[in-house]
């Protein structure tokens, strides 16, 4: 008997697929997410919105209201450390977390190197902007990669950047002579081993989620139909006037992401969604996709 | 020709499709109560229990699917596993108790305690089967008409009924298909009536 191989680590990200990952700051909301068919929350002490209005550092959340989370859910739990920061991915791993989110919506705890990941046995999933991000945290022992996005905002045109930019590099690598490839890792930035899988593949090598600006059902389907296999709701959720009716829409809108009938039934009698900032106008030192590299 | 479904409402539903596809059989995801039409089987993917659950009564009833089942091969793995037997006493799971075992919901604690293990199976013992274990269900008391093909830790982990297989591992997530080849030809028998008892 084996733990925390990779084929482990994958196996859970493959199994949240279809799905759809909530971030939640207590009990009631964890149980709310789960209720309406979250396939796993994201437990944190402020959601992405309240990070940027606080200000401040942004650290790994207390364990305790982490443990309560997971005391109140059947479901997996995630929870997130600073870039870099392995010793607070060494705690979280300690107390049971089912995946740890290196996440550049906390400080970054270093600006050189992401953490090795490769040393744990919990699986960790990682934002990127483009294909060559994506290979790095791959290579470092992601089991799961999700686009940045521009998270706390409500606008999903970074996210939308991100994995037409991810998807768009894996098609043109897949078209590739072989010959080409060493100088497309190169240009990339990323180890050749991998560039060449995806190229062979067409695909990413672990399962490629959506975060960062998902706030209606109709943004959950545009992520899915742009290829994410899943996706991840921060701000989008909790910061509606409509919680657990959103909640639930979203998750229908993730399974029947192909019918826009689907679409507009559950879109219909929300209340609004999360008023949000337009990502464009936010000062470049404030925008958290670009933490990490 | 065998037209096989794989229940899409969430989870691993994809990766099986492809390991029926390249065992030769016809796939159709599930999504609609439609298309359990002319189904001659099912297979209910690994995922999250509670999610499906909560799916049942939107596009496709619990109640489809449980008349689907009563008289037609079905394949749960993990969280499909867990909906085909009974005795996870939890409201949030809705148990089809088709298959007779207790089943214990994510019984080996959080993910880094999920792992990997050879086992072997009762129809092709020589050669190992590289089962991988995710926040695995356990099966805790088979009844006494499920035939065990194979076990891990004291607890069998690939069961049979009469019209139903069971895995707490996944199957789908490795190249060998020697397990879903098994449910194919399951399949087979029963579709020609020549399967009387397990």
């Amino acid at each position: 008997m084996k733990k925390g191989t990779f084929e482990v680590k994958v196996g859970l990200a493959e199994m949240l697929k279809g799905g759809v990952i909530m971030d939640v700051t207590n009990v009631e909301q964890a149980k709310i997410a789960e209720d309406a068919g979250a396939v796993s929350v994201m437990a944190l002490e402020r959601i992405p919105a309240d990070i940027r209005a606080h200000g401040g550092i942004a650290r790994m959340s207390n364990p305790e209201m982490i443990l309560k989370i997971r005391e109140a859910v059947s479901i997996p739990v995630m929870a997130k450390c600073r870039i870099g920061h392995f010793a607070e991915a060494q705690i979280l791993q300690e107390i049971g977390v089912d995946f740890i989110d290196e996440s550049e919506v906390l400080t970054p705890a270093d600006e050189e190197n992401h953490i090795w990941k490769k040393d744990f046995r919990v699986p960790f999933v990682c934002g990127c902007r483009n294909l060559g991000e994506a290979l790095r945290r791959i290579g470092e022992g992601a089991a799961m990669i999700r686009t940045k996005g521009e998270p706390g905002t409500g606008d999903i045109v970074e996210a939308v950047r991100h994995m037409r930019m991810v998807m768009g590099e894996i098609r043109r690598l897949a078209n590739l002579d072989r010959a080409e490839l060493m100088a497309a890792a190169k240009n990339l930035g990323a180890p050749f081993e991998l560039v060449e899988w995806v190229a062979q593949n067409g695909k990413l090598p672990v399962p490629n989620f959506a975060a960062g600006g998902i706030a209606t059902p109709a943004d959950a389907s545009l992520m899915m139909q742009l290829g994410a296999e899943s996706v991840f709701v921060g701000s989008g959720i909790f910061k509606s006037d409509d919680p657990q009716q959103r909640a639930e829409a979203i998750v229908k809108a993730v399974t029947h992401y192909q019918d826009p009938a689907v679409l507009a039934e559950v879109s219909k009698g929300l209340k609004d969604a999360m008023s949000g900032l337009a990502a464009a106008t936010l000062p470049e030192e404030e925008k958290m996709a670009k933490r990490g590299w | 020709m065998i037209k096989t479904g794989v229940l899409a409402v969430q989870g691993a539903f994809a990766r099986h499709a492809s390991a029926l596809e390249a065992c030769g059989a016809d796939v159709r995801i599930v999504k609609y109560r439609e298309d359990l039409e002319d189904l001659d089987a099912l297979i209910l993917p690994g995922g999250e229990s509670t999610t499906m659950t909560r799916l049942f009564g939107f596009r496709i009833d619990y109640e489809d699917l449980y008349r689907f089942a009563q008289s037609r091969p079905v394949f749960g793995t993990c969280a499909g596993l867990i909906l085909l037997g009974h005795g996870a006493h939890d409201p949030r799971v809705r148990q089809f108790s088709l298959l007779d075992a207790d089943i214990t919901r994510n019984a080996y604690g959080s993910q880094k305690e999920s792992f990997v293990e050879d086992i072997s199976l009762s129809f092709d013992p020589d050669t190992p089967f590289h089962a991988v274990f995710i926040r695995a269900p356990r099966i805790d008391r088979p009844g006494a008409e499920l035939r065990i093909l194979a076990s891990s830790g004291g607890h069998p982990v690939l069961v049979e009924s009469q019209l139903y297989l069971g895995a707490t591992f996944h199957p789908e997530l490795t190249e060998d298909r020697r397990i879903h080849r098994y449910f194919i030809q399951k399949i087979k028998e029963i579709k020609n009536g020549k399967k009387q008892s397990a």
